[in-house]
């Protein structure tokens, strides 16, 4: 609360626009808003925003999911939305204007889908509508609303899972007799029981497992043998093998072992493709992007299409309004944040004539630009044409890739050799062993372990607030060997604490240093005035300044010195960037600006600096050379001035080296590095905010936690082999039985689930025992 | 004996229903937010301006 707030009544607001929300929503009875919650709503500093471009047709059109004559169905993304109260209020849109007829939000996907009549209210005024009480709707180019494209599949599983659930179920409630055996009275049941299991194995296999046939024939066209190979012929051998003793009524077959099999193979299944709703790991410009500008032609002002914008166009751009294409500035005063792009949050300013390039935002009052490229080929879009954007990722070889290969061939030598042992004495068993040995092999454990460690692992990082894409990238946070880092906005911290002084400096003394230093144009002096916060007040006499290492000069006819350690003859016992203080020949003690880096980021990168090979790539000037040296093991390592194509660039340069590398950047100026990059990471102080298209998402706070994060998936590995391990053992028994043509269906029966639990619950436990190794948990 | 086969088809049937509503309630889409109807069933229907003041009348009576 600040020290004067506003009033409404006897209630007290943190400003104008909180107030005026308050005001809306007690004039519509809503205030309930407030009672869900102590501190409902966000400030509401602000400017409003123009909606203009929505009563475009042409770009309505693209954004409404369904409309007829008389409503208009739409999904808008708000990336305020964040308690109980916003729900509430979203959902009580009717009652702030009556021709919203219905709003319903998605809350882990900060959505709101709205229905209004389309003949009272336009898709602007609801837009205008959402703004004004506090819930600015985020329009962009590449709309961030999901389409549902993505949970047709994930439903699709959900529904496979479903039938082979119920199948499974039934399945073993008609086996339970089998079990302890008929006896002589109600034997004639049991034929009646196996073709009941027959006839509900038939969905399991058709419909359920479906996805493993499909999966396993196009590999194997392919040359290659993965894991869903052995998973495909176990279930099929197990199906005509039990339809064979069923019709000859010679046995029960062993339905139950494949329906259960198939049932906790399409649940691992599930558990690696569930995603973060809420967290978009494909983003580029265009979701950053407008979807529309205000462009003048004659003298009148017009939304267009950010597609549609020309060179040569005449563009306005307002307050708080992003900048979509390389333009020169025509009139109005430029101040413009460029923190999306380059991670410094520091606003730039620029004069009228120069440059402005794409994806600054405006801060000031509005400007007047000329566009002198096209959006798509601007500075910084112009890196999306990169073809390392056009293709997919190649994928990684997995630790299951690799061993299903020879798991597969191991798998038929064996039933082959046990086929071929009894097939001189005994024909039925040669074929019961060949059929076996394929049934109790079949890696469901191994299909299992995967997934079950990798998501365990992933929600132990998603409670350290680190979010990965997938559950491959896991394995490939544990083959890194390679770390570039961007410099500001990543290891900087974007909110600066300022600085802390060891000795007290008398208020004459204060205006001396900011004097002194108000001269030189290096980045601590720069900040150093700005902390000190004084006015100019003398000028400096016989000023000098070594570049990097300090100043001195007579202010009022004091001698000052500002400067590092060696600069001044002094010995120096701090690291860092610290500034000594000298005033006629008195050491008055030192400025030092701790919080440049993040916090724990020097630990990190010697941490880190032992088993890594360290980079850093920044697109700033190289002030900050002498400061950042130590931490990377070579000096050629560092590097400035880097474009985003260059970035770019040099992590392939990297990668043809044999490095596996991992990127950690920021703004949109790393895009192209964290898309080349083997594994990229997008450092963020607020995973709401855009952040750019990457295969991880790494929260600020946590930024300190990397090494425990890299351990932990080198660990996941470890549980992995070792779950391979204990599978390949349950393997090995049933394998005995098995290849004797012993193997009965209750052996098989138990031994599934058994080796099943066994491998959920190892890598369970041991996921969390080494998360607490690792102090993450 | 025929009793068995009765309770079979009713158990099977029964499962059936139940697969069948579950299928139905993921097809329309009830299982992509499982978040928000649960906060939203806590919201109270507040009582209209007019009811409210009629609310606190009757309070005041004795």
């Amino acid at each position: 609360m600040p020290a004067a707030p506003y009033y409404s009544g006897d209630k007290q607001f943190c400003c104008l626009g909180c107030r005026s929300v308050y005001q809306i929503l007690s004039s519509h009875n809503l205030s309930n808003y407030y009672t869900y919650n102590e501190v409902p709503g966000q400030s509401q500093k602000k400017n409003p925003q123009f909606f203009d471009y929505l009563d475009e047709e042409g770009i309505a059109a693209d954004l409404i999911d369904y409309t007829d004559e008389e409503r208009t169905v739409i999904t808008l993304y708000i990336p305020a939305i964040h308690c109980s109260s916003c729900i509430w209020l979203l959902e009580n849109l009717y009652q702030l204007n009556p021709h919203i007829l219905q709003s319903r939000i998605d809350f882990p996907k900060k959505q709101v889908s709205i229905t209004f009549r389309n003949k009272e209210i336009s898709l602007r005024q609801v837009a205008e509508l959402l703004d004004n009480i506090g819930y600015e709707p985020l329009i962009s180019l590449q709309d961030v609303v999901k389409k549902q494209q993505g949970s047709n599949a994930e439903r699709r599983l959900i529904t496979q899972i479903a039938v082979a659930g119920f199948c499974f179920g039934n399945v073993m409630m008609l086996s339970f007799p089998e079990y302890f055996g008929f006896g002589k009275l109600d034997g004639h049941y049991r034929i009646v029981f196996n073709w009941i299991n027959l006839a509900l194995s038939l969905p399991v296999l058709l419909y359920s497992a479906k996805d493993y046939f499909v999966s396993a024939w196009t590999n194997l066209r392919k040359g290659i043998l993965n894991l869903d190979f052995p998973l495909a012929l176990g279930i099929a051998v197990m199906f005509v093998r039990s339809a064979a003793e069923i019709i000859t009524a010679t046995g029960s077959g062993f339905i139950d072992t494949l329906c259960s099999l198939t049932f906790f193979i399409l649940i691992g299944k599930w558990m690696q493709q569930r995603t973060y709703h809420y967290l978009s790991f494909e983003r580029d410009y265009r979701s950053y992007f407008p979807v529309a500008v205000t462009r003048i032609s004659e003298g009148k002002e017009q939304p267009v299409p950010l597609n549609d914008l020309m060179t040569g166009d005449r563009i306005l751009i307002r307050s708080n309004e992003i900048i979509p294409a390389d333009a020169i500035l025509l009139k109005g005063e430029a101040r413009i944040d460029f923190s999306f792009v380059t991670g410094e949050s520091a606003a730039v300013e620029k004069v009228l004539g120069e440059m402005v390039y794409a994806g600054g935002r405006q801060l000031g009052a509005a400007i007047e630009l000329e566009v002198v490229k096209p959006v798509s080929q601007s500075y910084l879009t112009k890196l999306w044409n990169n073809e390392s954007f056009g293709s997919q990722k190649s994928k990684i070889r997995t630790f299951s890739d690799t061993v299903s290969r020879y798991f597969s061939i191991a798998l038929l030598a064996v039933a082959l050799s046990a086929g071929l042992f009894w097939i001189n004495t005994d024909l039925n068993k040669a074929i019961a062993a060949f059929t076996a040995v394929l049934i109790i092999a079949c890696p469901c454990a191994l299909a299992l372990s995967s997934p079950f460690t990798l998501a365990a692992v992933l929600s132990v990082f998603d409670k350290n607030k680190f979010y990965l894409k997938n559950t491959e990238v896991v394995e490939q946070l544990a083959r890194i060997n390679t770390m570039v880092f961007d410099k500001t906005g990543t290891i900087t911290n974007p909110a600066s604490g300022g600085f802390a002084f060891t000795a007290r400096l008398t208020e004459t003394q204060q205006q001396l240093v900011a004097d002194l230093a108000r001269n030189s144009g290096h980045p601590l002096s720069r900040e150093l005035v700005k902390w000190l916060n004084k006015d100019n007040m003398y000028a400096a006499d016989q000023y000098r300044e070594q570049v990097g290492r300090g100043i001195t000069g007579r202010i009022n006819g004091h001698e000052v010195k500002l400067g590092s350690a060696a600069f001044l003859g002094l010995q120096a016992k701090t690291t860092g960037s610290v500034v000594h203080i000298i005033i006629d020949e008195l050491y008055c003690g030192y400025f030092l600006s701790e919080q440049q880096w993040r916090p724990g980021f020097k630990q990190l990168a010697m941490q880190l600096g032992k088993n890594y090979d360290l980079h850093l790539l920044s697109g700033d000037q190289d002030h900050d050379r002498q400061s950042l040296a130590p931490f990377f093991p070579a000096s050629r390592q560092l590097h400035f001035r880097q474009s985003p194509q260059q970035k770019l660039d040099y992590i392939s340069t990297l990668q043809l080296k044999g490095a596996a590398v991992m990127m950690l950047g920021d703004g949109l100026n790393d895009a192209g590095a964290l898309r080349q990059s083997d594994l990229g990471i997008a450092v963020t102080d607020d995973i709401n905010n855009f952040s750019p298209g990457c295969d991880a998402i790494l929260d600020g706070a946590a930024f300190a936690q990397l090494p425990q994060f890299i351990r932990q998936a080198k660990d996941a590995v470890k549980i992995i082999h070792m779950c391979f391990a204990i599978s390949i053992s349950y393997n090995a028994i049933g394998l005995f039985f098995a290849v004797q043509g012993l193997l009965s269906p209750l052996i098989a029966a138990i031994l599934m689930p058994i080796s099943t639990v066994t491998i959920i619950l190892f890598t369970s436990l041991s996921a969390r025992f080494y998360a607490h190794k690792n102090k993450l948990l | 004996m025929n009793m068995i086969f009765m309770l079979l088809g009713f158990s099977i049937i029964l499962a059936l229903v139940f697969l069948v509503a579950f299928l139905w309630a993921s097809k329309s889409g009830q299982n992509d937010d499982l978040y928000t109807p649960s906060v939203r069933i806590l919201f109270d229907d507040e009582p209209r301006k007019e009811e409210k003041a009629k609310c606190d009348e009757d309070h005041l009576k004795p």
